[in-house]
């Protein structure tokens, strides 16, 4: 068994690392990065928790061997919070109360940066559709979802705010 | 984009009085950026992982475990087995109340339930730990398991959940039954069910000589410190848990496991920390689970339709080593006015994990069961469910007599019915339909919930910058505690929430009682209100004594506190403000404690609930049996509501648990081997957000003089009760067909012909 | 999770001569084997990414209107293709109400036709599974089974196949294109699942070392685009397997049936195409009595395995009502909820 050099940028930055086989990129994340703010609910695919984004789409990153990501673009929720202040998204849940125990947070917050970079002024059906494999056991689904259209209106009118 | 972010004074905008408003949450930020630290986020320098294996059969001995293969793969260091586990200074077997349960830390190796830990790995990798557990192989003498009604072992119990008593008869139940006109009577089963918190069970231990810190989710602090320090022979003062963050917990994060325990003894062993994370399967079995119950209601009633009997019991499944059963009959007991009520239960032990408690104990699982009942009597009595409840409304407590401290549920049947447009709904089943062709029904429940206060204490700090520090050991697993408590206590204070810092979720700080049970708001918020109180006497005592004071002189009249100021209460004009007062004083802070609990007299003199009444529209396919719940209204009364948006929250969310309890959850045992075969949440569904429908919880202001000096009442858990009736009784009136157990499966709703003639075939 | 090695290979024939070796195992996104490798129900000693074999993640259209999918293709890039779901909208529908929108993103079509029972008993190591362990016994059988197959069952196994996608792959006449240590071959892909019979565990078609490098659709599958659905039962509304599915495709002209094709899912091992109940319609006018016989038909030598009797009588049903909304036409935008029987997210109107 012989561990493997995979190459990642992880939140733009560059980092090489020794893996050993079948490593996911949540034990990366989280054992060997220190980013823990992906969080581990079920380890198999079905709860949407640990979400981050590889190249820009969602992925489940404890269903991911890291081997088959080579060269990947990763984003996790530490990527996403700009160094000051906050996401336009992650002030939408914070002033929507889309946060409870907050542990699938990390999780819909990347699912909706997923969705909004594709798809800026989604109905509330594409939102349910976008974050149906995310569970919330608090159940708080509705203000997740008036939160992620909230956030899709304030990246709009910041985005009209600058071209103006 | 927002400003700097600052923790813990949330920004928000304020209007009038802080308690009432819906402030943004504390923990906001934190949780929003990823930055909030759950307990298997902490990472000390040579921190060990820990991981369990478990049994793989319910019943029996291992006889064999590989030691040696597990500890010669690299990177294992120990592995904890009976053979030698440290001993413990209270035996494990032996309860701690009040709240105690038997935990499973390799006393011997008895297996008495699947996914009992049966040996503890602990390594340099949690992969190393990992496969060492695998390699252990062990091997059983396997008894057969008992599993259900057919081969678990039945008893007589003197108390269900903790410590409620088991029978409790009002009237002569055999004389009510007997001047009935008719009498409704049905069995119904309610299936295991499985907290399954996001977050799952984790801690990371490190010892220091004979004290201890464990980075946990924890909703008992105080407790489970006394606990932690009666199993490892220390003063409970050497017990440190931090628990900022609870990644939910729903009652199984109240109560000590085995799991955690062996790993803390681990990391007394090795000298070093020690974490320890389960999985997602291994939550199936020794942290907790709502117990499967099979339930017969006996419902007689007059001409009238009023109910002349109430018979519940309730056979309750708990394991084969410990004691809790859900206390389901009582939910029976403070809700219909009936002559003579009689709500019993027995046990049944299953070679299962301990049952405990898990959101809304007893009440969740009686309650659903209780609704559909009423809602079949009802039927019977040919009267709508509402105008049968209606009939049936208990103006006092039913077999106590006692007055209730407040109840509005008049109100909430009233409310409720009006925003969801009850009126008009037909009598008989299978009437409406959409423009779709799907069967449509309406069906409505009663929520209600008893209200606990545990006993709690708090400190309250003014300081001399006219700020204040608030604390209390409480814990917020999502309900959003930091929040109301420090509006709570800026109340008190006379302060802007933004004013006021809360340290909580350490259990070095004053006992904050327990996060359960609905009561925490109310007993760590009348601790902390009473801690700013005495903070206030003391400052106020301060001011009037100092002849340099606009207040000088004002004892007997008395000041008030407000906006930063102690004012003169008989003159508005003559105030002065907490910084004044502490800078002459020369002082740089003044301390307010106080402990708080029921007054015993108040529960002896009033029946004290929460109250509520939900009203659900399903359709379901005619042909398919396809269940969607599309609307769900509840109206609920709950004294004093410190902040709205949480307090909704808190109703979805046990409003969404209901839909769960109606239609989803269940946990699957073969019933040949005690093996749970959906031990995950992949084939273990709660639901998804596309489950959930259209949301309505209306807060029906009441104001409570008696139940605690804030008005008070629990909100964490009455959302669960009611619907889950309410939507059976929903998915009787789309159908025709009374499913009497739950979760309500496709094939149950097949009974009918097929409709291939309808809208659906064109 | 076993120890294993892991080989890299960079092209085909690479990939196709370490897979030669006994114990070996292609994996391409992993979100099936590696699940089976954490619970131990799979424990490869050689694990082959083929996530880097170059031309394999490509959709070509071919010229007679049929379609290439390289093996690598992601299901949601199949399924938000354009042109794809306009010429195949029930395969697309399929795609979309499975698992997902993170587990679609990294699925690949060869993954997902190669994909395991989701049967209990198949990840239980501590229980008794012929299709894990050959020989071992079937605790499915007389255990929690009311999910089982109704067809094509044997005493020996009883498990269903999972997958949606394959389901009207199965009933448009999909073609597998599979290299292996002896060339290239085309492997129907109604045939490419077995049937458990006494050898469960031998799971598909494919020889040692066999991979699956393609999938086609014929041309002549694009003549149902106009009518074709995908019905599928479940137990939440999203992110849940099926109880039981079915995909219909039409072709009518004024009413009469030119054309039926029916497959079920969730019912037996293998995604069931239902021939006899396609012939049954052809030529006739399409009515909900032709559509019940059909069903009726389709459902004809179904069995129940255990507590499962409820299934065949869903499976009929389902047939008849996929049959019904094909015939209603496919929609013009994908529903909200791909697959369900409901027409919208009824209810979801937000009230506050």
């Amino acid at each position: 068994m012989k561990h493997s050099v995979v190459s990642l940028t992880i939140n733009g930055a560059e980092r090489q690392m020794l893996v050993a086989p079948g490593s996911t990129l949540i034990d990366v994340l989280r054992e060997s990065q220190g980013l823990t703010g992906t969080r581990r609910g079920c380890e198999q695919g079905a709860c949407g928790t640990c979400t981050v984004l590889v190249d820009g789409k969602t992925a489940m990153s404890c269903m991911l061997p890291v081997e088959t990501i080579e060269g990947a673009h990763v984003e996790t929720i530490e990527g996403l919070t700009p160094p000051q202040g906050l996401h336009p998204i992650q002030e939408a849940f914070l002033q929507g109360f889309a946060t409870q125990c907050g542990f699938c947070t990390s999780g819909m917050i990347m699912v909706a940066a997923a969705l909004l970079a594709k798809n800026p002024n989604p109905s509330r059906e594409d939102v349910v559709r976008a974050i149906s494999g995310n569970i919330c056991r608090c159940t708080g689904y509705e203000a997740i979802i008036d939160a992620i259209l909230d956030a899709a209106v304030r990246i709009r009118s910041a985005a009209h705010a600058e071209a103006a | 984009m927002s400003s700097e972010i600052a923790f813990p004074s949330p920004q928000h905008r304020r209007h009038g009085s802080s308690a009432g408003q819906p402030l943004t949450r504390r923990d906001g930020v934190l949780k929003v950026t990823g930055r909030a630290t759950y307990a298997a986020d902490n990472h000390p320098e040579g921190m060990l992982y820990a991981v369990t294996a478990v049994s793989s059969i319910a019943r029996g001995r291992v006889t064999a475990l590989d030691v040696e293969a597990a500890k010669a793969h690299p990177g294992v260091v120990e592995v904890l087995t009976p053979a030698n586990r440290p001993p413990l200074s209270h035996d494990p077997d032996d309860k701690i109340p009040p709240f105690g349960f038997r935990v499973e830390v390799l006393q011997d190796d008895t297996v008495r339930y699947v996914n009992q830990p049966i040996a503890l790995v602990i390594a340099e990798t949690l992969e190393a730990a990992t496969e060492g557990a695998a390699l252990l192989n062990p091997q059983y003498e396997v008894e057969s398991a008992r599993t259900g009604l057919e081969n678990g072992e039945r008893f007589d119990t003197p108390a269900v959940g903790v410590g409620a008593p088991s029978r409790t008869a009002y009237g002569d139940i055999d004389a009510g039954l007997a001047a009935a006109v008719r009498v409704t009577e049905a069995d119904y089963v309610t299936p295991p069910q499985y907290h399954n918190a996001m977050e799952p069970h984790a801690v990371v231990a490190q010892w220091d000589g004979d004290r201890v810190t464990l980075d946990m989710p924890n909703q008992a602090l105080a407790l489970s410190c006394a606990a932690y320090a009666a199993y490892f022979g220390i003063p409970a003062g050497n017990v440190l848990i931090r628990s900022p963050f609870l990644g939910g917990g729903f009652g199984s994060k109240a109560i000590l496991n085995g799991p955690q325990i062996l790993a803390i003894l681990a990391a007394r062993m090795l000298d070093r920390p020690v974490k320890l994370a389960l999985t997602r399967a291994q939550m199936y079995g020794p942290v907790g689970h709502r117990g499967q119950t099979w339930q017969k209601l006996r419902l007689g009633t007059d001409g009238e339709g009023r109910l002349t009997a109430l018979h519940h019991h309730v056979l309750a499944a708990t394991s084969s080593f410990d004691e809790f059963m859900e206390p389901a009959a009582n939910a029976s007991l403070p809700l219909y006015a009936s002559p003579a009520i009689l709500a019993e239960h027995d046990g049944l032990r299953l070679d299962t994990g301990t049952p405990g408690p898990m959101r809304a104990p007893g009440e969740a699982s009686g309650s659903a069961v209780l609704e559909v009942a009423m809602d079949e009597a009802a039927i019977a009595c040919g009267m709508d469910p509402l105008e049968f409840r209606l009939a049936n409304y208990a103006e006092t407590e039913p077999g106590t007599g006692k007055p209730f401290s407040s109840k509005s549920l008049r109100e909430c049947y009233a409310e409720g019915a009006k925003r969801f447009g009850w009126s008009g709904r037909p009598l008989e089943p299978r009437r409406m339909r959409d423009e779709n062709g799907f069967l449509v029904g309406w069906g409505m429940g009663t929520a209600v919930f008893h209200c606990p206060h545990f006993p709690a204490e708090a400190r309250a700090t003014l300081r001399a910058d006219g700020t204040a520090l608030v604390e209390t050991a409480g814990a917020d697993m999502g309900q959003g505690a930091w929040t109301a408590l420090a509006q709570i206590a800026a109340e008190a204070l006379g302060l802007d929430p933004d004013q006021v810092e809360l340290h909580s979720g350490i259990s070095s700080l004053p006992d904050g009682g327990i996060a359960g049970g609905s009561g925490h708001t109310a007993s760590a918020g009348l601790a902390l209100h009473n801690a700013g109180v005495d903070a206030i006497a003391r400052l106020a005592e301060l001011a009037t004594a100092d002849p340099a004071s606009p207040l000088f002189g004002a004892g007997n009249i008395g000041v008030e506190a407000r906006s930063g100021r102690l004012h003169r209460r008989d003159d508005e004009g003559r105030s002065e403000s907490y910084s004044e007062i502490l800078a002459r004083a020369g002082q740089a802070e003044v301390v307010g404690t106080a402990k708080a609990a029921r007054d015993p007299a108040v529960a002896e003199a009033h029946a004290l609930f929460s109250h509520g009444a939900v009203f659900a529209e399903v359709k379901v396919d005619p042909d398919l049996g396809q269940v969607r719940v599309t609307r769900l209204v509840g109206a609920f009364a709950a004294g004093r509501i410190i902040n709205p948006r949480l307090v909704r929250s808190q109703y979805f969310g046990g409003m969404i648990w209901g839909i769960s309890f109606a239609l989803q959850e269940e946990a699957v045992t073969d019933r040949r081997t005690g093996r749970i075969m959906n031990a995950d949440l992949a084939e273990y569904h709660v639901p998804v957000n596309a489950d959930v429908p259209s949301l309505d919880a209306i807060l029906i202001p009441e104001d409570d003089p008696y139940v605690n000096p804030l008005g008070v009442k629990g909100v964490g858990e009455i959302g669960i009760t009611g619907t889950v009736g309410a939507i059976a009784n929903a998915v009787w009136h789309a159908t025709g067909v009374r499913v009497r157990h739950f979760p309500i499966r496709l094939e149950d709703l097949l009974v009918n012909q097929r409709d291939v003639t309808s809208a659906f075939g064109n | 999770m076993n120890r294993f090695d892991y080989i890299r290979p960079v092209s085909v024939p690479e990939a196709i001569a370490a897979a030669a070796v006994p114990g070996s195992a292609y994996l391409a996104a992993g979100t099936n084997l590696l699940d089976l490798m954490k619970v131990g129900a799979s424990r490869p000693e050689r694990v082959i990414n083929i996530t880097r074999l170059p031309g394999l993640d490509r959709i070509e259209w071919l010229p007679d209107g049929g379609v290439r999918v390289g093996t690598l293709v992601r299901n949601s890039d199949l399924a938000y293709d354009e042109r794809f779901a306009k010429t195949f909208p029930v395969v697309a529908e399929a795609l979309l109400s499975g698992a997902s929108a993170q587990l679609r993103n990294a699925a690949t079509v060869g993954g997902n036709l190669m994909q395991r029972t989701r049967c209990a008993y198949f990840h239980d190591l501590a229980g008794a599974c012929n299709r894990r362990e050959p020989g071992s016994g079937c605790d499915a059988l007389g255990g929690e089974n009311r999910l089982q197959a109704v067809l094509g069952w044997s005493e020996h196994c009883i498990a269903t196949h999972p997958s949606d996608f394959c389901v009207p792959l199965a009933a448009l006449d999909a073609i597998v294109e599979v290299e292996g240590p002896h060339g290239g071959r085309e492997i129907a892909l109604d045939t490419l699942h077995r049937l458990p019979g006494a050898t469960p565990e031998q799971e598909t078609a494919l020889l040692p070392g066999e991979l699956i490098v393609a999938l086609r659709l014929p041309a002549e599958a694009s003549s149902f685009s106009r009518n074709a659905r995908y019905i599928k039962l479940r137990e939440r509304t999203s992110y849940a397997f099926a109880v039981v599915s079915a995909a219909a495709a039409l072709e009518v002209e004024g009413g009469t049936i030119r054309k039926a094709r029916i497959a079920l899912g969730g019912v037996a091992a293998k995604p069931w195409r239902a021939r006899e109940a396609e012939a049954l319609l052809e030529g006739k006018q399409a009515t909900a009595q032709a559509f019940a016989e059909a069903a009726e038909l389709a459902l004809a030598e179904a069995r129940p395995s255990g507590d499962n009797a409820f299934k065949i009588e869903l499976a009929h049903r389902i047939v008849t009502r996929a049959l019904s909304l094909a015939l209603e036409g496919t929609p013009q935008a994908m529903p909200a909820l791909p697959a369900s029987p409901f027409p919208a997210l009824s209810g979801a109107n937000h009230v506050i």
